[in-house]
């Protein structure tokens, strides 16, 4: 049980795969403007690497492994392809809001790290709990991302005003920067510098130091 | 004609940059764009996989998959648009594979070049999403061919500016937690903004 959770908790902070495997930001960075679009982003990553974990896991053994790329990707893309299409049946707005990016789950690089390096290794089951983590790790950057977002940017948390707006006799006066896509950026730098000052292991060496040499003062000798 | 093909691929490199405007292929843009080098090989077999892959989905899109597309077989009403993705993805990781055999029997110093760079290629979303933008901006055979090339140029060309200023940054001094990952994030997202001024050209 332990280790379940151990599998479960671990890729939310310690090891993010945003944050620290750099892995699956594309998306992370288009889909962010607004919460509502984002949250229906992480429900559908979390929902395919899941379940792509778990057949892929359920077939691990079997697979010659000089193909097993084109067919983790099959099983991928299948599962992808089912939840483009329920997306498109049940919340067309939404699936028009996101366009290619549903389909690019295929190749978000998180579902296909995954899959090879937990999914073809270990049981099935834990491999589940594996994959929902890192959804969920996904996720916590995202929908942080995209509530900071849309709320510095248009005052509103899931289309709900929360701060009045100046056009409509509030107070709060809207910042347009973070409506742009590449604030994005900023926020994950910041978040990962936030992250790593406070988890310092996963600090990163520099690779070049500033020498020390430098004189701390310099005295003027006025005699 | 010729015009509205160059204003095609001006517009894929420049304004709608596969990279820095639309985000995509962000994983092995940060990941490989510490050296200059290593940068231009990645961009390079970029380029001729987005060039080779995105006319031939565009083929497959309109002989296979579009509605109406297979009135040649006698099935009018049929439409496949639904197994795009898994059509697309198939195609791209078949490419690469073929172009990395190929470029192992017949130009060795190429594959030696590129080697480690191809298979990371299938997973690069750059390659499939700039099929899909293909696809939702239904361009012609040859526009697409075109489209393809630029993209594919686009992005090289951005990562090649990210692995020089890279390469600048790492004898600043920069914040511990900041150090590495952080202000690459902050740095492309500084770029972004730059090539956001290209979106008031209008072609």
């Amino acid at each position: 049980m332990a280790k379940t959770s151990e599998v479960l908790l671990s890729p939310i902070f310690k090891d993010n795969p945003i944050a620290l495997q750099v892995l699956g930001i594309c998306s992370a960075l288009a889909v962010t403007s607004k919460l509502y679009p984002t949250l229906i982003m992480c429900v559908a990553l979390t929902a395919t690497i899941t379940l792509s974990n778990f057949f892929i896991s359920l077939i691990r053994n079997i697979v010659p492994s000089n193909i097993r790329i084109i067919v983790q990707m099959t099983i991928i893309s299948s599962l992808v392809i089912i939840v483009d299409q329920l997306l498109k049946a049940y919340d067309y707005e939404t699936s028009k809001t996101l366009s290619v990016f549903v389909g690019l789950i295929i190749t978000n690089c998180i579902v296909m790290g995954r899959a090879e390096a937990y999914a073809m290794q270990n049981g099935p089951y834990m491999s589940m709990v594996d994959g929902f983590g890192n959804g969920l790790g996904y996720s916590i950057i995202l929908i942080i991302v995209g509530s900071i977002r849309e709320l510095i940017g248009s005052g509103q948390l899931l289309g709900v005003q929360i701060l009045p707006l100046v056009s409509e006799g509030g107070w709060y006066v809207s910042n347009n920067f973070f409506l742009l896509p590449p604030s994005s950026f900023l926020i994950i730098g910041l978040f990962i510098w936030f992250l790593r000052s406070w988890k310092t292991e996963q600090v990163e060496p520099a690779e070049f130091k500033m020498s020390k040499n430098a004189p701390k003062e310099i005295k003027i000798d006025h005699a | 004609m010729l015009e509205s093909y160059l204003s095609i691929f001006i517009n894929a490199v420049f304004i709608e940059n596969i990279a820095l405007s639309v985000f995509l292929g962000m994983c092995t843009f940060i990941a490989i764009s510490k050296k200059i080098d290593a940068a231009i090989g990645l961009g390079i077999a970029v380029i001729v996989i987005i060039g080779i892959t995105v006319p031939l989905n565009n083929l497959i899109y309109t002989y296979i998959l579009k509605e109406g597309a297979l009135a040649w077989l006698g099935y009018p009403e049929v439409s496949l648009e639904f197994v795009g993705l898994i059509s697309y993805i198939g195609v791209i990781a078949a490419t690469v594979q073929i172009l990395e055999m190929f470029l192992d029997r017949y130009v060795p110093v190429l594959y030696n070049a590129l080697g480690i760079f191809l298979p990371l290629i299938t997973v690069n979303c750059a390659i499939l999403g700039a099929s899909l933008f293909m696809v939702e901006k239904s361009l012609a055979f040859g526009e697409s061919v075109v489209y393809g090339l630029g993209a594919g140029v686009g992005w090289a060309l951005a990562i090649v500016m990210l692995a020089g200023i890279r390469e600048k940054l790492k004898y600043s001094d920069i914040p511990d937690g900041l150090q590495g990952l952080g202000i690459t994030f902050i740095t492309v997202g500084l770029m972004c903004f730059g090539f956001m001024s290209f979106g008031g050209i209008s072609i």
